[in-house]
């Protein structure tokens, strides 16, 4: 048997092979995480454990391996989900106290998808509330702090997802991309997320936020671990997801060690402008550098709606949002206000309550772009420019293969930064909500460090369901370089 | 275009949100700072663009699916309740709305 001290070291794929190869138990790596994650509660990354579901998983999974029927790659992998996605073993939260103690009589079907691969769930990740944040600061339950730098935030939405995968806490997590809430934290912890194509996987079990740009999608070390669980986490949900794709599951690893050669890579040059970190600015280039020794050509193209993506985003999101969360009322399920004198006044206080400042404002802002005499002017205005968004890209694709830049203009700030100044930290999303509004499959992979030795990550966007591309792209740099290899000291 | 306390009250009440009174004036100022950013989209020329509201119908015919209006769940009243704040015999319960 093997020393289980160093499992969390194994990548995912890694760790994989070595389940069924029986080398090591689905319950010992189970136990292994579990341990971690309690020695590194301090981080903030984990909202809910179950220990004894989490277990009875994993023997579950040995079984299988033992009965020697070991078919499914990602047998008796520990996985973490992030909290948006609602499980029936454990709290479901959204992080936020609206639905603390949460108990959802149902799995999210990317949950119920890669707990039938035989994947073990290792317990539920904090998030923004309603996956509405860039740091993680807006969670009910507490900030997640950066594994890198514990002073800074590790990203949002996704900010528990990427520090417990970059702290080495769990192998592979899920999270949600709504404007950029994989691939930016993914960004500022140095590990690699990518969001697929909208419509790729099922929204069902996820907590609406903006239902046309909402996309789960995974967070690991690697390109390959990224491909092996997007493959069991995609596929057709026609019965419970109107607006999931009728395409077949895909296997994403099977094109991960294709050649560059001829490659075309568009480098827009509106991601390169004077907002962009000079420190971030080197790491990117020195990664096209790298691509261009790799046989890959670069060529210039140009997205000149990107600034306007910011606004655009930031009506659709908050209208999307305003309708959504009017579910939440104090009546069915969730946080009901003590002290009211009517029915109304009862929906005023459960909501005053239960909701934190950021989520407030996005209704706010989304009730009045909704309302009457507005509808036009924005809502109606920000979906014909997302059109245009679209177009854009399908231009540039005419010119490359993937597109490639920076996945934010500077390096993850310090917790409480930019707390005070919603619209600054609107503007940070700049190179990630484009791909998003166009619906296009996005990632992120570290290609280096920046100011306060922190990780940079470069974004690739691909044309639509073209994930297979990109996680070859970020494979094969990852073959030729070890950014992602570095590890954040103590973890 | 600025916002005045009188609409934040007016959203606010569309919105079924108490705000207090320290709130509703931070909300103020920072809505407004926020609509400063969205001017730049309202000059936009989009005559004749059609509003894209699925992502990919911008290079596909998408058509959002129909279920068929038939049962597809079984009676689940118990377990849905079971996070309900105030339930009865079944039923959910609110404040008294007829009087």
């Amino acid at each position: 048997m093997n020393n289980t001290s160093t499992l969390h070291e194994l990548t995912l794929a890694q760790l994989a092979t070595q389940l069924r190869q029986r080398k090591v138990s689905a319950l010992e790596t189970a136990q292994h995480f579990l341990k971690r994650v309690q020695a590194n509660a301090s981080l903030g990354a984990f909202l809910d454990l179950n220990e004894e579901a989490t277990l009875a998983q994993a023997r579950a999974a040995d079984a299988v391996l033992a009965a020697g029927n070991a078919s499914a790659p990602l047998l008796g992998v520990p996985v973490a989900h992030k909290d948006i996605f609602v499980t029936r073993d454990f709290v479901s939260t959204a992080g936020s106290r609206m639905l603390a103690g949460y108990r959802s009589p149902f799995d999210a079907t990317v949950v119920a998808k890669l707990a039938s691969q035989g994947v073990v769930t290792l317990g539920k990740l904090n998030c923004d509330e309603f996956a509405m944040g860039s740091a993680n600061e807006n969670s009910a339950f507490g900030p997640v702090r950066n594994p890198w730098d514990i002073t800074r935030v590790p990203g949002g939405s996704s900010g528990g997802s990427a520090a417990a995968v970059a702290a080495r806490l769990v192998p592979g997590a899920t999270g949600t991309d709504t404007g950029g809430s994989i691939r930016q934290p993914a960004s500022f912890c140095g590990i690699t997320g990518i969001k697929p194509s909208y419509g790729r996987a099922s929204r069902y079990g996820m907590v609406a936020f903006a239902s046309s740009l909402d996309q789960a999608g995974p967070l690991a070390r690697t390109a390959e671990d990224c491909a092996l669980l997007l493959s069991a986490m995609c596929g057709p949900d026609p019965e419970r997801d109107s607006t999931s794709l009728d395409v077949p599951a895909e296997d994403f690893t099977v094109s991960l060690n294709a050649s560059l050669a001829g490659l075309r890579i568009g480098v827009p040059a509106e991601f390169f402008g004077a907002g962009l970190a000079s420190d971030v600015r080197a790491a990117v280039d020195g990664a096209l550098k790298e691509y261009e020794k790799l046989g890959a050509r670069l060529v210039p193209i140009s997205l000149p709606r990107t600034e306007l993506s910011i606004p655009v985003y930031y009506i659709i999101a908050p209208a999307e949002a305003s309708s959504n969360l009017s579910r939440f009322d104090g009546v069915k399920f969730g946080h009901r206000a003590a002290h009211y004198s009517d029915l109304t006044d009862m929906y005023k206080k459960t909501r005053a309550e239960g909701f934190g400042d950021e989520v407030k404002r996005r209704i706010m802002i989304g009730t009045y772009v909704l309302s009457h005499g507005y509808y036009d002017a924005y809502y109606l205005q920000a979906q014909k420019i997302r059109r245009m968004i679209a177009d854009d890209f399908q231009q540039a694709f005419k010119l490359c293969d993937l597109i490639a830049g920076p996945v934010a203009p500077s390096v993850a700030w310090k917790l409480g930064e930019k707390s005070a100044d919603p619209v600054a930290a609107y503007l940070a999303d700049i190179f990630t909500l484009p791909a998003s509004l166009a619906g296009l499959p996005g990632m992120s992979l570290p290609v280096g460090f920046g100011a306060g030795q922190m990780p940079v990550g470069m974004q690739l966007i691909g044309n639509y369901l073209q994930e297979s591309r990109l996680l070859n792209a970020a494979h094969r740099f990852q073959q030729a370089t070890a950014w992602h290899l570095a590890r954040p000291h103590g973890f | 275009m600025s916002l005045s306390a009188a609409d934040i009250a007016r959203i606010a009440n569309l919105a079924r949100l108490e705000l207090k009174p320290i709130e509703s004036e931070r909300m103020l100022s920072q809505i407004n700072g926020f609509f400063d950013l969205v001017e730049k989209m309202r000059a936009v020329d989009t005559t004749g663009l059609e509003p894209l509201a699925h992502p990919m119908a911008s290079v596909d015919d998408i058509a959002l699916r129909l279920c068929e209006d038939r049962v597809t769940e079984s009676d689940n009243r118990e377990a849905n309740q079971r996070n309900a704040p105030a339930v009865e015999k079944g039923l959910f319960l609110v404040p008294k709305v007829i009087e």
